[in-house]
């Protein structure tokens, strides 16, 4: 098997996630592998964003939210009072459903990660990693002549794509990605889905994703929720072919959901 | 008949036309099991109710207002002429005062008056009578009118819901103008006034003299007789105790917004933050015996243990007083504006591995400036326009000096002593103050404009 020979980046262990009374998460268990895609699908309200954001603890924001079971990142309890959630979140980077570029310059809205991590020390060091970051965005020879224009300023799909590289501009480990083209036309869409397939080969990336195409086109695993249960996880092509559940079969094939 | 009486009538011709209208629209029979919308009634009855209502009302009500203007000058009008001869060549006071005594003789018969006028009153107690009558008679027909030839337009495509719309936005319209003719009234009075107090004293004397000490001789060979108009020190007053404050007011107000919107518990904010409101609503002069009852004697305890020469009255207490006063109209406004920014702004900093302080420092607050910025100069206004606290702390001497340990004075507090007990309204002293007043207008109008224009520079569009 394949699995044997890529690390595990994300080890996830009995995870469950309560809203105050509320379980949003049941005994979810997922292997992320490094340099692969992994895509979470499953209807609205079904969880997988609640697990995309235990990934990188965005979750601590919220008062009421609290998480039980083992989540591992190469092997390392990211929920244990050792680990900084800062750094955590420079190793693990995140894409929002709407694009949400700073109110600042694209140049700005690139080096605000890495200034912030101390990875810049002169001024050319900047120049470089916006340079590297928007060309791996896919956004360089799109704005590279106003790269002191407000990053607001772009379309909804070249926004996105900031954001994108605003996010590899940290040199993250992973990226999490959370129905990053929902807000987007077809071919923005398209343009991003190619950008996820080029990224893979640094980036070890998991998507949240309505789109059970993109899915498919996009990722190597494919796990599907349903109320908060891990209903079926595997690899994309068993899983959109051959599914073993019948419920990600009615899910995938548009019957329910 | 009353004014009294006129209003019951009225309103109640207005309930009758509302009734009227709504009786008629309901007469109209829509055509059986039509669903074409051209056989149904446009707007529901109580539109058109509301129409015939306002054209009843509304005519009427401005010719009351008219009519209340117009009758007490047609009277006179024709008091005048009744007197013909008797006044012809006296002064315009005497006439004046002729009138009014008439005028009193008709409302009350006890009323003193010389015997041979009573003839005159009788007349014009007659003349009264009929103007009234005669205005009552033509408010009340304008209403009549207007409610019949309204409820004539009543018909099944009648689009009494958009003419009744239309009404309201007119009615609107003019409410907005209210304020906006206020302010426009108040600024005139203040330029008129102020031009009449620079034929007394010039322009340059009044803006970079540096002594003032307004006082009026009343005999010419009077000490002091000539009075001296140099604004100087007190805009220079008034600058420090503002600059004092802000002092205090921003870095305070800023950082209690800041903890409210980003740190505080949801149960602390909902407690700490009517609290901290609660200290705009109390009243300035509170704030002024507390300045100058407590704030300022220790300001003189601590002065004179650390070898510091303090004044009992002094710009230090009034400016600190007075900083604490304008904490919530920075803290209240900026927390607005900091919660106003978008959720999403906060996750993408964190996502980066921002702290809480480096998301504020460089996400929030600069999306947030033109908000602070606004706040900021809000409270700016505010302080420059104090008078209370100023006027129990900080004195009334008008130093030229930029000690805050010494007792200075502002221009407001100099428009309140100049303008308090008898005066005479031509002298420059009460003048001096429509000029202070308009300098004082000028410079919180440039704040107001700065403000715009920063907002408008640095607005940070985050969507």
């Amino acid at each position: 098997m394949s699995e044997n020979k890529i690390a595990n980046k994300y080890q996830v262990r009995d995870v469950n996630v309560f809203y105050g009374d509320k379980q949003a998460l049941f005994n979810i268990e997922v292997d992320v592998l490094e340099n692969q895609v992994t895509a979470l699908i499953g209807p609205s309200g079904c969880g997988k964003s609640t697990l995309l954001r235990c990934l990188n603890r965005m979750n601590d924001v919220i008062d009421v939210c609290k998480i039980s079971g083992d989540i591992l990142l190469d092997g390392q309890d990211i929920y244990s009072k050792k680990i900084d959630v800062v750094e955590l979140r420079a190793r693990v980077g995140m894409v929002f459903q709407k694009p949400n570029p700073f109110p600042k310059s694209i140049y700005d809205n690139v080096v605000y990660g890495p200034k912030i991590h101390g990875m810049i020390e002169h001024k050319s060091d900047g120049d470089e990693i916006v340079e590297t970051s928007l060309k791996r965005a896919g956004l360089w020879e799109e704005v590279k002549d106003r790269l002191d224009s407000p990053g607001t300023g772009l379309s909804g799909g070249q926004q996105q794509r900031l954001c994108i590289a605003r996010a590899i501009a940290v040199s993250p480990e992973v990226i999490l990605m959370d129905e990053p083209c929902s807000a987007l036309d077809p071919i923005a869409t398209a343009r991003i889905e190619e950008l996820i397939d080029e990224l893979k080969e640094k980036f070890t990336i998991v998507i949240v994703t309505h789109s059970m195409q993109q899915a498919a086109r996009v990722s190597q695993k494919t796990a599907f929720f349903h109320l908060g249960k891990l209903v079926e996880f595997g690899d994309t092509d068993q899983i959109f072919t051959n599914p073993h559940n019948q419920q990600t079969q009615d899910y995938i094939t548009g019957r329910y959901g | 008949m009353s004014y009294l009486t006129l209003l019951i009538i009225l309103f109640g011709l207005i309930v009758a036309g509302y009734q009227i209208g709504q009786r008629r629209a309901k007469a109209v029979k829509p055509k059986l099991n039509s669903k074409l919308p051209e056989h149904k009634l446009h707007s529901l009855p109580g539109f058109h109710g509301a129409y015939v209502a306002l054209w009843c009302g509304i005519p009427s009500f401005i010719l009351m207002f008219v009519w209340l203007f117009l009758e007490p000058n047609i009277l006179s009008l024709l008091l005048e002429k009744q007197l013909g001869e008797q006044i012809s060549g006296m002064a315009d006071g005497k006439v004046e005062l002729l009138k009014s005594s008439i005028r009193r003789a008709a409302e009350n018969s006890q009323f003193p008056v010389d015997t041979a006028l009573l003839a005159v009153v009788e007349s014009y107690k007659n003349i009264q009578n009929q103007a009234n009558i005669a205005g009552m008679v033509l408010i009340v027909s304008a209403a009549i009118i207007g409610l019949l030839i309204s409820q004539r337009n009543i018909a099944q495509r009648f689009m009494a819901r958009h003419k009744v719309e239309y009404i309201f936005a007119v009615i609107m319209l003019l409410s907005s103008l209210v304020a906006v003719l206020t302010t426009f009234g108040v600024v005139v009075s203040l330029v008129f006034e102020t031009i009449r107090f620079f034929d007394h004293v010039s322009v340059s004397e009044f803006l970079f003299g540096l002594h003032w000490s307004p006082q009026i001789a009343l005999r010419a060979d009077q000490v002091a007789s000539s009075g001296s108009f140099g604004a100087v020190p007190i805009f220079a007053g008034t600058l420090l105790i503002t600059f004092i404050a802000m002092l205090i007011a921003v870095p305070i107000g800023l950082f209690s917004a800041i903890y409210m919107s980003e740190y505080a518990s949801p149960k602390f904010r909902n407690i700490a933050k009517p609290l901290l409101e609660i200290l705009a609503g109390i009243p300035t002069v509170v704030y002024g015996f507390f300045a100058a009852l407590s704030v300022a004697p220790l300001m003189r305890g601590w002065g004179f243990e650390l070898g510091l020469e303090i004044s009992s009255e002094s710009a230090l207490a009034a400016g600190l007083v007075m900083g604490v006063m304008i904490i919530p109209f920075v803290s209240s406004l900026s927390d607005d504006v900091i919660n106003a920014v978008p959720q999403t702004m906060r996750d993408g900093s964190y996502a980066l591995g921002a702290t809480r302080g480096e998301t504020i420092k460089l996400v929030l607050l600069p999306a947030a400036l033109p908000g602070i910025v606004s706040s900021v100069l809000l409270a700016t206004s505010r302080a420059i326009g104090e008078t209370m606290i100023v006027v129990m702390a900080a004195g009334l001497a008008a130093n030229l000096t930029a000690n805050p340990f010494q007792a200075v004075t502002t221009v407001t507090v100099q428009i309140l002593t100049l303008l308090v007990g008898d005066q005479e309204f031509d002298s420059p002293k009460t003048l001096a103050a429509f000029a202070l007043g308009f300098v004082l207008f000028i410079i919180t109008l440039g704040l107001n404009i700065l403000a715009l224009k920063v907002v408008n520079k640095y607005r940070e569009k985050y969507d």
